[in-house]
């Protein structure tokens, strides 16, 4: 996957132009900033709380090797079978390995933005494996062969009648797409069988505590508690970086996520797990594995890209972000969309296929306001941009004419000069306020660009 | 009161130079108004924001040197856009970390620069009389004025105390799609944007539609078609009610 200049206004501008698409992203989007604010406010000190959580994210990543380490010896006193990934195909073959070792041939899966960022249902396929996804949306999804368009709500883009035609055509019987109880329910019997019959639980993690060496799972339907709790092996796979030390650290976490992410105090369930059923316990995994994924993570520790790895992945940001709100997810060609995914897409998965998503922010800040961790993003869009021009990246179209304009610029009489040329020549095309370009030839589509005022305020100053 | 700037630089911006210089001539006749000596230094041109904003930060670095060269000297620097404030104040001063010399001087630049409405508000307190006929408005927090400089309550005063209601829209800090080179670079996005912002502004019922920065102004008056709202700086509104 690349995503150009070209290819980012092109996937953008359909989304800008499908009128379902954007309803359903003012809609959910709406809802969940209302609820994040309702939420944070009830919170005695929620300022207070974020500056905590930064200040364990960046604590713990400045350590980062020690943690893990630590969670490695507790993880494993538990019971619990560790693997290091150094990237996606290192991680995507543990699993297929473990999975051939368990002759297993069906494995239910909760909703986990690591297992997307390494294609993990493909490479399972391929294997031999059929993954099915028990998050409701992920499920959808994965039943349209599409890429999550949102972090927390994968399926936003997906219409009830959408919905009731995949479940129609996985099943083979009609399902009306008017009752949506009626979807949960076919939704929840299809799923219960696939639990049961499952070899392999997957999931993510969304939070790992190296003081017990557990890991936590939030998830809202309690597909994740099934997922790691009926199926005979657990494998979760997490990036590295998702760890606190303490469990008083993963409270201030835990406290912020489903607040930023939904607009809940806490997720419908909030699962601890600490190795694998013990003997004396009736039921759970006979394993449980724990891949520790890299994936590029660890590069950018001690960089000055360092600060995206606090991310608690909420999509609080994506919720705020005016570009995310009229391109959608899918413009942004990754799992991760909005300002996270613009920052983090081109340092996981290399600037130079990514070239467009540091720029496809218009650097209001909004995202900085909301983040839980208080994660400057503007500030890394602008280095990514910096990277770009030095790496020559952007096109030399672009390249070019900015040097070229900042030379200009640095002399006063050039740049009068150059004012007073524009203006005469750009005089037949000046009706008005506005400009008026032949419309296929207006660099800024539907909008008018101005016109030069007749004179300048350096000539009109000497007036005044 | 501590005592009062003599000598007040306009940095007039490239937009309002090139293309709304009613904005400058309103911003000078409230200065003047004000009780201050305004200077226009004829040398000046861009504050390299859009450099700095596409990663062109050598290019940026030496517009920034040539604006502190020319500004310096003043008692205070005062920009009718908050985004151009907040390159001064904040982006100089980080473009030269590694350079002490320029550092301070950035840095000295950045704390007597002043976005308009500030200057008048906080640096002057001056306050204008109520119009008798002074326009229903709603107010658009530029995404910089709002989340750099942190400045919410200043334009507002000034349009209150010139008689202005303000009627507020549902979201006053939603940006309005222009981001600079952003709105040629995605403009299908940028535009998608704008039209969210004007709808808006439009629902508010109000005659008007003020902003402190160009830069809004513009993309916001190239996405309207048929004159319904007019977008107007500040400055502008202001001069107007308090002549």
């Amino acid at each position: 996957m690349t995503v150009t200049f070209h290819r980012f206004r092109a996937d953008s501008g359909r989304a800008v132009a499908d009128p379902h698409l954007q309803k359903v992203l003012e809609n959910a989007t709406g809802n969940f900033r209302e609820g994040r604010a309702r939420m944070l406010a009830d919170v005695p000190d929620a300022d207070q709380l974020r500056d905590q959580l930064k200040a364990i994210r960046s604590a713990t990543l400045s350590r980062l090797a020690d943690h893990l380490e630590t969670f490695e010896r507790n993880a494993a006193a538990a019971g619990a079978i560790l693997h290091w990934a150094k990237d996606a195909d290192d991680a995507c073959r543990l699993v297929i390995e473990i999975a051939r070792q368990h002759g297993v041939t069906l494995a239910v899966k909760s909703k986990s933005m690591a297992s997307e960022e390494i294609h993990l249902n493909h490479a399972l396929q391929e294997a031999g494996v059929t993954p099915v996804e028990t998050d409701l949306g992920e499920w959808i999804i994965q039943l349209a062969g599409d890429p999550p368009a949102h972090i927390i709500v994968p399926a936003i883009h997906v219409t009830r009648y959408e919905v009731a035609e995949l479940f129609s055509r996985e099943l083979g019987r009609p399902i009306p797409g008017d009752d949506i109880p009626g979807l949960t329910a076919v939704a929840r019997q299809t799923l219960r069988e696939k639990f049961l019959a499952a070899g392999m639980g997957l999931s993510g993690v969304n939070v790992a505590v190296a003081e017990t060496g557990s890991i936590v799972l939030v998830t809202n339907e309690g597909n994740g508690r099934m997922v790691t709790g009926a199926p005979p092996v657990h494998v979760a796979i997490m990036g590295i970086e998702k760890i606190v030390p303490t469990w008083q650290d993963a409270a201030v976490w835990l406290s912020l996520l489903a607040r930023s992410a939904t607009g809940q105090p806490l997720s419908i369930y909030t699962t601890a797990i600490t190795g694998p059923a013990r003997p004396e316990d009736p039921d759970g995994p006979r394993e449980v594995h724990i891949i520790l994924l890299d994936n590029g993570r660890s590069r950018l520790l001690g960089t000055p890209y360092e600060e995206i790895l606090q991310c608690i992945r909420c999509g609080a940001c994506l919720n705020v972000c005016p570009v995310y709100r009229e391109a959608g997810g899918h413009s942004y060609g990754s799992p991760y969309s909005g300002p996270i995914g613009a920052v983090l897409t081109p340092l996981i998965f290399g600037l130079e296929k990514y070239e467009a998503l540091p720029h496809a922010s218009s650097l209001c800040g909004a995202c900085l306001d909301v983040c839980p961790a208080r994660i400057d993003l503007p500030r890394m869009l602008l280095a990514l941009r910096a990277e770009e021009v030095e790496k020559r990246i952007l096109p030399w179209y672009e390249r070019i004419p900015e040097r070229v304009a900042a030379w200009g610029l640095g002399h006063a009489r050039l740049y009068r000069l150059a004012a007073g040329l524009l203006r005469v020549f750009s005089r037949p095309l000046v009706k008005g306020y506005a400009t008026r370009w032949p419309r296929r030839l207006n660099p800024a589509g539907e909008r008018d660009l101005p016109a030069l005022a007749k004179r300048s305020f350096r000539e009109m100053w000497k007036d005044l | 009161m501590t005592a009062q700037p003599k000598r007040v630089a306009l940095l007039v911006t490239c937009l309002v130079d090139q293309i709304m210089p009613e904005v400058g001539v309103a911003a000078v006749k409230l200065l003047r108004r004000a009780g201050c000596t305004v200077d226009f230094p004829t040398d000046q041109t861009c504050c390299g924001q859009p450099f700095f904003n596409s990663g062109f930060r050598p290019e940026a670095a030496r517009l920034a040197k040539r604006a502190i060269d020319i500004f310096e000297e003043y008692d205070a620097v005062v920009l009718p856009s908050g985004s151009c404030t907040g390159m001064i104040r904040v982006e100089y001063p980080h473009l030269f970390e590694g350079d002490s010399r320029w550092h301070e001087r950035a840095q000295r630049l950045a704390d007597k620069t002043f976005e308009l409405t500030e200057f008048l508000v906080h640096q002057v307190h001056w306050q204008p009389q109520a119009a008798p006929k002074a326009p229903r408005v709603t107010y658009h927090d530029s995404c910089h004025m709002n989340r750099v400089l942190h400045m919410r309550r200043e334009p507002r005063s000034l349009l209150t105390a010139a008689g202005c209601e303000i009627v507020e829209m549902r979201e006053s800090d939603r940006c309005c799609g222009f981001g600079g080179l952003f709105s040629i670079r995605m403009p299908q996005v940028s535009n998608a944007m704008t039209a969210d912002k004007l709808r808006q502004a439009i629902e508010t019922g109000t005659d008007m539609l003020v902003s402190v920065d160009p830069g809004c102004l513009m993309q916001m008056r190239g996405m309207i078609k048929d004159g319904s709202v007019r977008v107007e700086h500040v400055a502008v509104v202001l001069e107007e009610l308090t002549r």
